[in-house]
C-alpha cells in the first residue's frame, strides 16, 4: 500500500458549518474521501492510501490544483483509493468540499 | 421539494449504502454509530495490499421511518462485494444485540443487505460473524424485535447474506434483488453446467431474482427499485411482523416442506410459475412492478403467516 501525504497552506479557510463529510466508495475506479474540519487556520492535509504505485506525481498535481482552486483551509482530507482516475479523484474532492460548505 | 421528489425515485440498485439510508429514512433523521471519522476499519486488508474503507463497508445507526424510531444497518455492496468480515460483521451483530438487550432502543431493525457473502481475506472471522449475526437475530426476534431485510443491491444477498435474510422476520426484495446461498458460479463449479448454467443470465435472474423469490414465498414484499419503493415496502411489512414462537416455526417448516414438494422437480422459474397456476407465466419477466406486486398478492404461496 502506497501512502502519500501532502501539506498545504490554503489561501483561506473553507466556509460552511459541516464538521465532517464522506463521499464515494472504495471500489474499482472509485475512491472514498473523508473530510474533517480539524486543522487551525488555512492549513490543509491530504493523506492518500492507494494500492496503485507509480502515480505520485499525478496525485501531487491533482492535489496542488485542487487546493489552488478550492482553498480547503482547515480540512484534514483522507483518501482510500480503489484505483480511481485523476478526473474521478478531482470530482470526489470537489463533491466533498461542497458537502462541507453546507450550512 | 422538487429535489426530494426526484430523489425518492432514485434507483436503490444504483445507490450507495449511505444514499440508501438517507433515502429510506425521514430526512435528516439518521444518526450514525461508529461513523467514518472513528476509523473502525479492517485490521487485515492492508496485509493483502488492499485498500480499507473508513466504515469497513457497513453503515449502522438510528433514525426515523415515517416518524417511528428504527435501527438500521446497510452493507456497501460495491466495497469488496459488501462482504461479511470481522469489523463490518461485528458492527451488525452489535446493533442487533443492542436492540435485543435494551428495550429503550427501537425494537425495529432494518437490514439493508447487499453482499456476496463472506470476505475471503477474512474468511474465518467472516464465517463466525455470519453465525453470530443469525444467532443474534433469532435471539432479538425471540425478545420481540422486528428484523426486516431489504434486498435490492448490486451484490444481491448471497452466502451469509442469504442466510441472514432467511432468519429475518420479513424480507422485501426488488426485481434486481437476488437472494440465494450459493451463487450461480458456485453451483455450476460444484454440480456442473447441466445443474445451473451461470452464463445463462435469463435463467439466473429468473431463478434467483426478486420476482421468483416473491412468487414462491422467499420474500414477503415486492419493492419498486427506488428509495420510495423500499420505504413503502418496509412500512407495509412492519404492519405484519409474525410473533417468533413455536406456532410460527411449525408453520415455517410446513411451508418449506411444501415448497420443496411443489417445486423440487422444476428446472427453471417458469415451470414453477406454471405450477402456481399463473395464466401466462412467460409474461412475468416483462411485467411492471405495480402489476407484478398485485399478482404476487393474489398467490397463496407468496402470502403466509410463517417465517
Amino acid at each position: 500500500m502506497l501512502t502519500l501525504k501532502f501539506r498545504h497552506t490554503a489561501k483561506r479557510r473553507l466556509s460552511g458549518k459541516q464538521d465532517t463529510a464522506i463521499i464515494g466508495v472504495v471500489a474499482s475506479g472509485n475512491l472514498e474521501v473523508l473530510l474533517e474540519r480539524v486543522l487551525p487556520g488555512a492549513e490543509c492535509e491530504v493523506d492518500i492510501a492507494t494500492p496503485i504505485t507509480g502515480y505520485d506525481e499525478t496525485w501531487k498535481a491533482v492535489i496542488d490544483e485542487f487546493v489552488e482552486r478550492f482553498s480547503p483551509g482547515g480540512l484534514r482530507i483522507s483518501v482510500n483509493d480503489g484505483g480511481a482516475r485523476p478526473d474521478t479523484v478531482f470530482l470526489r474532492l470537489m463533491q466533498g468540499c461542497a458537502l462541507m460548505e453546507e450550512v | 421539494m422538487e429535489n426530494a421528489a426526484i430523489y425518492a425515485q432514485a434507483s436503490w440498485f444504483q445507490a450507495t449504502a449511505r444514499q440508501r439510508v438517507a433515502g429510506l429514512l425521514d430526512p435528516n433523521s439518521f444518526t450514525e454509530f461508529l461513523g467514518p471519522s472513528e476509523r473502525v476499519q479492517s485490521p487485515h486488508l492492508h496485509l493483502f495490499d488492499l485498500p480499507s474503507a473508513f466504515d469497513d463497508g457497513v453503515v449502522i445507526g438510528r433514525g426515523k421511518l415515517d416518524g417511528e424510531d428504527v435501527l438500521v444497518a446497510a452493507q456497501e455492496g460495491q466495497f469488496m462485494g459488501g462482504t461479511f468480515a470481522e469489523v463490518s460483521g461485528a458492527k451488525m451483530v452489535g446493533l442487533v444485540r443492542a436492540a435485543r438487550d435494551h428495550k429503550n432502543l427501537s425494537q425495529i431493525i432494518l437490514l439493508l443487505l447487499d453482499s456476496g457473502g463472506v470476505r475471503l481475506q477474512e474468511a474465518n472471522a467472516g464465517e463466525l460473524v455470519v453465525a453470530e449475526l443469525m444467532r443474534a437475530i433469532v435471539q432479538a426476534r425471540s425478545a420481540g424485535v422486528a428484523v426486516i431485510a431489504l434486498v435490492g443491491g448490486k451484490a444481491g444477498a448471497f452466502g451469509g447474506a442469504g442466510l441472514t435474510a432467511a432468519t429475518c422476520s420479513r424480507i422485501a426484495v426488488s426485481e434486481q434483488g437476488r437472494i440465494a446461498v450459493s451463487g450461480p458460479e458456485v453451483i455450476e463449479t460444484n454440480k456442473g453446467v447441466e445443474e445451473f448454467d451461470s452464463k445463462n443470465k435469463a435463467l439466473v435472474w429468473s431463478t434467483d431474482g426478486g420476482k421468483n423469490r416473491r412468487l414462491i414465498g422467499g420474500a414477503d414484499a415486492f419493492a419498486e427499485d427506488s428509495m420510495e419503493g423500499f420505504r413503502a415496502a418496509a412500512k407495509a411489512l412492519l404492519t405484519h411482523v409474525p410473533a417468533f414462537d413455536l406456532r410460527t416455526m411449525q408453520a415455517e417448516h410446513k411451508r418449506l416442506a411444501e415448497r420443496q414438494e411443489n417445486f423440487g422437480a422444476c428446472d427453471d422459474a417458469v415451470s414453477m410459475w406454471r405450477i402456481l397456476s399463473i395464466k401466462n407465466p412467460e409474461a412475468i419477466r416483462d411485467m411492471d412492478s405495480k402489476d407484478f406486486a398485485a399478482l404476487a398478492s393474489s398467490i397463496k404461496e407468496a402470502n403466509h403467516d410463517a417465517r
